[in-house]
């Protein structure tokens, strides 16, 4: 089984367990476990114990275990993309009101290793791991996480945040209305197929993703169907009796057997290849969002300049006819200059980042996917190998009864 | 494209970038016009799941409906394929492969090593060819339309469809090795309701349905073509009965030119019409069964009154009080009856999983195809779109799991055509099972007749013993009783005559389920083991080719194993 914790330490050296560290290394490592369903019916949740084993100085001390769920790594990886606007912030799992009912043990094992994958990736980050919401989440007291929790109303985080959001779609149907063809947005060639490069990726990505996941389905169905002839033959061969029942009991047996073998398969193949594979799908999305907070970074950036130049032009209008409130409005232009001199620095600081976490981006997928397919193909020829031995043992029965 | 796809020397340069995408859906996703069916609506569940596992199997030898359904084409020099199934084709060189490989370590290009071909096929077949040199090979192709040749008002309202069947045989009884000739649907009802008043009590294979609704709902090319599949079956397992295959109309259906040489079936109707104007005269006199007709069971005559009398004396052994005179006494046969039916309930279960399980294979290798196609897409993408190193080494992965993909599709598609012809023994015995029911009725039925005649002349001598008791009361005699009383005496004797008629047939019959069930126990031991072994060889044969597959990409991708779990 993989764990990805085992692959980001091939990555960033600086996360490897304590032991195999000299103590000047700065390391931290978390590790998601335990996972205990809590709670009853519509109310029910799965808590983890995240353990944290860290040298920074900024933590309170060596080791530290806190119990957290699911809406607490949400509120992470929004303050996250909140605060490092430009930084890839890795994928959550989905939130999947539905499957949660069920709690089956696949669906929670599947949980907690990208939980696990998530906090991980934030670790071993050089510039997340830096982060004061990262220390909370680690550290904080139960009650303390829950208060910081409450405060994240689903998609709408902060009334502020709800303004912004209309604010955003009010300036898009101005522009409409106003005329202006399109949105503002970058001429940067390079930008523009990096965009399209996402958005196809996306699609091509789900496409897979898709046919992984019909593919273990048809696992489960194979080793079904298995089980049944298995025992359709077995009681042929009890109808039959003497040598040629004996073979058809045989048959049956393994044909249970392998059943066995592919319901295992496919539980294999869902946990190394098809969430590997929505993982993927998941990071581009999460890429998805940092292109938009570009866009509005860029946005911001044009518009803070135009108000300012007609500020500008305002300004010498007034110095001109010596008015009153020529300190006014100086005052107001400083203030629209340094906000504009920040906008423009939170864009360029955006494009910088960017591009250093496209090229850390495809070598990890690159990484990654290499695991994921190596496990698939392990799994598919070990099926396969299996599958051959099992019925290769049955041959000899088989030429003992002929020759009888 | 299609031979590439089928020459396994090619797969290893096989390279799914080089072709068009469109060429790749058509490897994983193409739909074929081809159906396949088979005879008696007992199959029709079985026949849905075939016929698309012929749409899907496009580039492999039909598994129903090839020449090589008999043995393996390249096997066997004598037989060349009628031109249609030369369409799609490559004889089984993969297929043998397949088999072969694994079980003999090496590869056979073409054709096949006779000592293992009982393994190859799964067939009811082989069987019979391993044990007499004797062989009669049938092929049914080339239907034509043809018009009768009558004054109809409207045009066209009497068209028919004639296949040609093709013989080729060294059994002396035919008296020429190759012959061919033209016979209509109708002639085929015709030979299978002759051959089942002739050979009362055996197992003989059903015919194919007439379907008429059917052929109005389908394209008349599928229809015509699903009906040349059925007969060719059919006129197989003719060929391939022991008895059946010797037999006056079955040598004259496949030798005589023109017009067959049978009776015709009639219809219910003018039966039963018929029966109705012979009825008042049978009603009025003392009616006999003729012996000629005592051997025939009374519900496909035209009597009437036998029917009904027969109908009556069942009632009354369902029935009425007493015992009949004559029992089915023979306890083994019916400890024999039971255990068919056992069987037949096993062997349905069976062959209903079989199908699920085809099913369930054909669905696996659908969607390995299309994950392999959208990884192939998707390493396209990638290449097209490389800005950096890391995103071509990804594209070149993927392309290994892609092409892996895409062949373990293609064995698993290869692996499921063969798993359906060996698997097709349980539904070939499940047909059978018809064909000995059949047999029983027969064989009740005649019981029925021996039953109706021997009540009846017990009836008859005790009206004898009343009429001569009360003419001999009269002095003298009385003419007209003792006419009557010839007539009664008349009748009597030839009612005897019937009656032992009825019970020769009725132990002929006997005698015919008895050596049947012999064979059937026989044969059907050889065939479920060339079943079993056929499929587990091939099961092996695949799943190592499979393996193979995927070992590669293993290898490939090795240096992404973990050093620590």
């Amino acid at each position: 089984m993989v764990n990805f914790e085992g692959m980001e330490q091939q990555r960033s050296s600086s996360s490897l367990s304590p032991r195999s560290q000299s103590s000047s290394q700065p390391f931290l490592s978390v590790s998601v476990t335990d996972p205990v369903k809590l709670g009853n019916g519509v109310q029910a949740y799965i808590s983890y114990r995240v353990i944290t084993k860290t040298n920074f100085t900024e933590y309170q001390g060596p080791e530290k275990i806190v119990i957290r769920r699911y809406s607490d790594f949400v509120w992470l990886r929004d303050r996250l993309f909140e605060k490092f606007k430009g930084i890839f912030i890795p994928p959550l799992p989905e939130k999947s009101a539905v499957e949660k009912f069920r709690f089956s043990a696949e669906f929670i094992e599947m949980r907690r290793q990208a939980l696990d994958v998530f906090v991980n990736r934030i670790a071993s980050h050089h510039e997340l791991r830096q982060s004061e919401d990262l220390r909370t989440f680690l550290q904080a007291e139960e009650e303390t996480m829950e208060r910081l929790r409450s405060h994240e109303t689903g998609i709408f985080k902060k009334p502020s945040d709800l303004m912004q959001i209309f604010k955003d779609v009010q300036s898009r149907v101005s522009d409409v209305v106003l005329g202006k063809e399109k949105p503002v947005e970058e001429s940067d060639a390079e930008y523009e197929k990096l965009k399209h490069y996402i958005f196809e990726l996306e699609n091509h990505l789900a496409e897979a993703q898709k046919h992984a996941y019909r593919l273990v389905k048809r696992h489960r169905e194979l080793g079904q169907s298995l089980s049944d002839f298995g025992k359709a033959v077995k009681l042929l061969g009890a109808s039959e009796g003497n040598a040629l029942g004996k073979a058809f009991s045989e048959l049956g047996m393994k044909s249970e057997i392998l059943s066995v073998k592919l319901q295992n398969e496919a539980h294999q193949l869902l946990l190394n290849f098809e969430e590997p594979l929505k993982d993927y799908v998941r990071a581009v999305q999460s890429i998805k969002a940092t292109i938009a907070e570009r866009a509005n970074a860029f946005r911001r950036q044009c518009e803070l300049a135009e108000t300012m130049k007609l500020k500008e032009i305002n300004l010498d209008k007034l110095m001109l006819i010596r008015s009153e409130k020529v300190a006014e409005a100086e005052r107001e232009y400083h203030e629209l200059k340094a906000e504009s001199e920040q906008a423009t620095k939170t864009f360029e600081t955006i494009v910088k980042l960017m591009s250093e976490e496209i090229g850390r981006f495809q070598e990890q997928k690159t990484l990654d996917m290499g695991i994921a397919f190596h496990e698939f193909a392990k799994g598919q020829a070990r099926l396969a190998n299996g599958i051959a031995d099992a019925w290769r043992s049955l041959l000899p029965k088989l030429e003992a009864c002929s020759s009888s | 494209m299609m031979d590439s796809e089928n020459n396994n020397t090619s797969e290893e340069h096989f390279h799914p970038l080089s072709e068009s995408n469109d060429e790749l859906e058509n490897l994983i996703l193409h739909e074929k016009n081809e159906n396949d069916s088979l005879t008696s609506k007992s199959y029709s569940n079985y026949r849905s799941v075939m016929s698309t596992l012929s749409d899907s199997n496009n580039s492999h030898n039909h598994p129903l409906s090839s020449p090589s359904f008999v043995s393996p084409v390249d096997s066997d020099p004598l037989l060349s394929p009628p031109q249609h199934h030369r369409e799609f084709q490559n004889p089984n060189s993969p297929n043998a492969d397949a088999i072969f490989t694994s079980f003999d370590g090496e590869t056979s290009s073409n054709g096949v090593n006779t000592p293992t071909r009982s393994f190859s096929d799964g067939g009811v077949f082989s069987r019979s060819e391993s044990l007499n040199s004797e062989y009669l090979r049938i092929t049914v192709s080339n239907p034509v339309k043809e018009q009768e040749n009558s004054n109809s008002i409207v045009p066209g309202s009497n068209s028919y469809v004639t296949y040609l069947i093709t013989t080729r045989t060294n059994l002396q009884e035919f008296g020429g090795n190759e012959f061919g000739v033209r016979r209509r649907f109708k002639d085929v009802v015709t030979l299978s309701d002759r051959l089942s008043e002739a050979y009362r009590g055996f197992f003989i294979p059903p015919r194919p349905d007439k379907s008429i609704v059917e052929s109005q709902v389908m394209q008349k090319q599928e229809f015509v073509e699903q009906r040349r599949v059925s007969l060719e079956k059919y006129l197989r397992r003719l060929a391939d009965h022991p008895v059946i295959r010797k037999s006056d109309e079955f040598r004259v259906f496949l030798q005589v030119q023109g017009k067959l040489p049978l009776v015709g079936s009639t219809d219910v109707a003018s039966r039963v019409l018929d029966g109705a104007v012979k009825l008042p005269k049978q009603l009025m006199g003392e009616s006999v069964i003729a012996p000629s007709e005592v051997v025939q069971p009374a519900k496909g005559g035209r009597d009437l009154l036998r029917l009904f009398k027969e109908l009556k004396q069942s009632m009354a052994n369902d029935w009425g009080g007493s015992k009949p005179l004559v029992v089915e006494e023979d306890k083994e046969f019916l400890a024999k009856k039971e255990r068919v039916h056992e069987l037949e309930q096993q062997i349905n279960g069976a062959s209903q999983q079989a199908e699920s399980l085809v099913k369930a294979q054909q669905d696996m290798g659908e969607t390995m195809g299309e994950l392999g196609l959208a990884f192939i897409k998707l390493t396209k993408f990638e290449n097209e779109e490389a800005v950096s190193e890391s995103q071509r080494v990804r594209a070149t992965d993927m392309k290994g799991v892609a092409t892996a993909a895409v062949k373990a599709s293609r064995l698993f598609r290869e692996l499921n055509s063969q798993t359906v012809k060996h698997l097709d023994t349980l539904h070939e015995y499940l047909g059978l099972m018809l064909a000995v029911h059949s047999a029983f009725t027969d064989r009740t039925n005649a019981l029925l007749t021996v039953q109706t005649l021997l009540s009846e002349l017990s009836s008859l001598q005790s009206r004898a013993e009343k009429l001569e008791a009360a003419s001999s009361k009269i002095f003298g005699g009385d003419k007209s009783r003792t006419r009557k009383l010839e007539e009664l005496q008349d009748t009597i004797r030839a009612t005897e005559d019937a009656k032992n008629v009825a019970i020769r047939e009725y132990e002929r019959i006997k005698e015919n389920n008895r050596s049947e069930l012999e064979r059937l126990d026989r044969e059907r031991q050889a065939d479920f083991l060339n079943m079993l072994k056929g499929f587990v060889v091939n099961q092996v044969g695949y799943a190592e080719k499979i393996a193979n597959v995927w070992t590669k990409v293993v290898e490939d991708t090795s240096g992404y194993a973990k050093e620590s779990t």
